[in-house]
């Protein structure tokens, strides 16, 4: 099943950085979406959201050119996925880094620059090398972007999950991307942290003329930022507007069965009695997968 | 034996004046040999032990220094050098680690060692270890005349290192290096941050396997003077030192290789003027640094507090 709403809020300007053709995913024999249609243009902000084991993250992947669709069409900067490479900067979900890593923050970062070249890890010094003092300056540089500067000389292993965040986005934005993959990045910060991340993307992706696919649990924190939302159910999708997707109309046509999305006083949306689909215990998020099929913040 | 005799006459030499002191102990063939031999093993395992210590795969490198015990045996049994013996069976347990599933510290999402050695493979590495252990027990036992072998092959010596012997570690150090320093860089960033470095493009099974190759290698050269049990005293210390000292890679690395130096000319130096054996002095040095490293980290805030106030 698929819906596909028009979206009024914003034009693509020039070609458009991803599209999506009725992409459909099928692991497994079971197909855990299908229909995705999606055109983001430069300087959109996208969230990809569903319940928990719905294939949000393989969603990324076959973006990212890892896994095959079953059928339909992606096309990245106009080529197919894989082929783009450092014009598409990813930053997969993880857990944090081990705190006894001894390794700085800018180090990590200039990975993100160099990190796939062969040869010694360790750079001439700048003062030999104009292309080196070109790399030093643009891993300051992005480190500045986001906020970062203050700790990146520390081992990142000591610094804080929100501060261990903002270098990963440094890091996926050191070579300039021009679309930037995130797998649920705020996942396993704490709410002040989350709404000063979310921030942080919403800016960088307008600053920078930066598009942007979120991979989300929660849609909340990044509400004011988004244009899109990719809404993914078992079998189907929806795509669209915030405001358009994710009203108590849609959701339940997406879904057959009757969901009801509230508002709460502050603007926050709750969606109520989402099917949770078949458990799949690959999941990591097996743990916290409880609330959502009860009653819990949309995502 | 002679060497041994050799060494008991420089242990009653020793005066307090370097110069003299290195003069005496350098007038020994043996000796100029154990120190290039040393000097060799001391930059392989540090440069290999700092990738170590980053990858979290002590456990990998303590099962190849296990394994290459009855290598050694084996091979001094069959009347071949030892030194042949450790590295065949140390490299060949690195390709076989590398084969099992799940082995050599791969890591979890994300780059943090999550769960990194399920209970049933370190059962059955422990398994296969124990095994083995008792092989080597065996064919020393078989090996009559094997003077001090078991201890010598345990918990290192220095006596009797060829210079052929030399000229075979260095070889394998040099093509070890190179490797090292060719796939550093990828290797590196597949070590702190693997998921990533995938979705880079990097090959980072492939890196893995590579990399417990070198380990091999460097396992095999490192205890052929610290012994099948000592390994860490070189593999392991000077790194973990280093990057106690400082989160820079390229400073950490080269005090890693800095600290193995000084540890295993002073562990040669103290066994040659002692009767006591070379694997507890290189071990001890090791160990105060990186005590003295711990301690130094721990003080510095509480100096910065005192000068402040």
């Amino acid at each position: 099943m698929t819906l596909t709403i028009p979206a009024q809020s914003r034009t693509p300007v020039g070609e458009p950085v991803l599209e999506l053709r009725d992409a459909t995913m099928r692991v497994a024999g079971r197909t855990l979406w299908s229909g995705v249609r999606l055109d983001l243009g430069a300087a959109e902000f996208t969230a990809v959201l569903g319940p928990n084991g719905v294939g949000k993250s393989t969603l990324l992947k076959a973006v990212l050119g890892l896994q095959p669709l079953a059928s339909g069409e992606i096309r990245i900067l106009g080529a197919p996925p894989g082929q783009s490479g450092p014009r598409v900067g990813y930053l997969p979900q993880r857990r944090s880094f081990d705190a006894n890593l001894r390794i700085r923050g800018t180090d990590i970062v200039g990975l993100g620059l160099d990190g796939d070249r062969w040869g010694v890890p360790f750079p001439r010094p700048a003062r030999f090398s104009a292309k080196r003092r070109a790399a030093r300056a643009r891993i300051a540089e992005v480190i500045e972007l986001v906020g970062a500067t203050a700790y990146a000389d520390r081992p990142i292993g000591q610094c804080s999950g929100g501060e261990q965040q903002r270098l990963l986005i440094a890091q996926a934005l050191v070579r300039r991307p021009e679309l930037l993959l995130l797998d649920e990045p705020l996942d396993s910060l704490d709410l002040p942290n989350q709404a000063a991340v979310a921030a942080l993307i919403g800016r960088i992706c307008r600053e920078e003329g930066l598009s942007v696919v979120m991979v989300a649990h929660d849609v909340n924190p990044i509400l004011a930022y988004l244009d899109r939302v990719v809404y993914l159910a078992e079998g189907g999708a929806a795509t669209g507007t915030p405001q358009q997707v994710i009203t108590s109309e849609t959701l339940t046509r997406l879904y057959g069965t009757p969901v009801e999305v509230l508002r709460t006083s502050d603007g926050r949306l709750v969606v109520v009695g989402t099917p949770e689909p078949p458990a799949r215990h690959t999941d990591r998020h097996d743990a916290s997968a409880a609330p959502e099929g009860t009653g819990h913040a949309a995502g | 034996m002679l060497l041994a005799d050799a060494a008991t006459q420089a242990a009653a030499g020793w005066s307090w004046n370097p110069l003299t002191d290195i003069d005496l102990m350098w007038s020994y063939p043996f000796m100029v040999n154990a120190f290039r031999a040393g000097t060799v093993i001391a930059v392989l395992a540090a440069a290999v032990g700092w990738f170590v210590v980053l990858r979290r795969q002590t456990f990998a490198a303590h099962t190849l220094a296990l394994v290459g015990f009855p290598g050694a045996s084996g091979a001094v049994l069959l009347g071949i050098s030892a030194g042949i013996g450790y590295f065949a069976f140390c490299v060949t347990a690195a390709v076989v680690l590398a084969l099992l599933p799940r082995a050599g510290g791969l890591r979890g999402p994300g780059g943090s060692p999550g769960g990194s050695h399920e209970g049933e493979e370190s059962a059955l590495t422990g398994t296969v270890q124990a095994f083995l252990l008792a092989c080597g027990f065996l064919f020393v036992a078989l090996y009559k005349g094997f003077l001090g072998g078991v201890n010598a092959l345990l918990f290192g010596s220095f006596l009797g290192i060829t210079d052929s012997q030399v000229t075979l570690l260095a070889a394998v150090a040099v093509v070890v290096l190179a490797v090292l320093a060719a796939i550093g860089r990828p290797l590196l960033f597949a070590s702190v941050d693997e998921a990533v470095a995938r979705a880079r493009g990097v090959r980072t099974k492939l890196l893995s396997t590579a990399f417990l190759m070198l380990l091999g290698a460097a396992t095999a050269e490192a205890s052929q003077i610290t012994g099948s049990l000592l390994v860490f005293a070189l593999l392991v210390m000077p790194a973990a030192t280093a990057q106690v000292l400082s989160p820079r890679p390229a400073v950490s690395l080269l005090l890693a290789v800095v600290i193995a130096l000084a540890v295993t000319w002073l562990g040669l130096t103290a066994a040659c003027f002692s009767v006591y054996p070379v694997g507890f002095y290189v071990t001890t040095f090791a160990f105060g640094a990186y005590v003295l490293a711990k301690l130094a980290t721990q003080a510095r805030p509480i100096l910065r507090r005192a000068v402040t106030a």
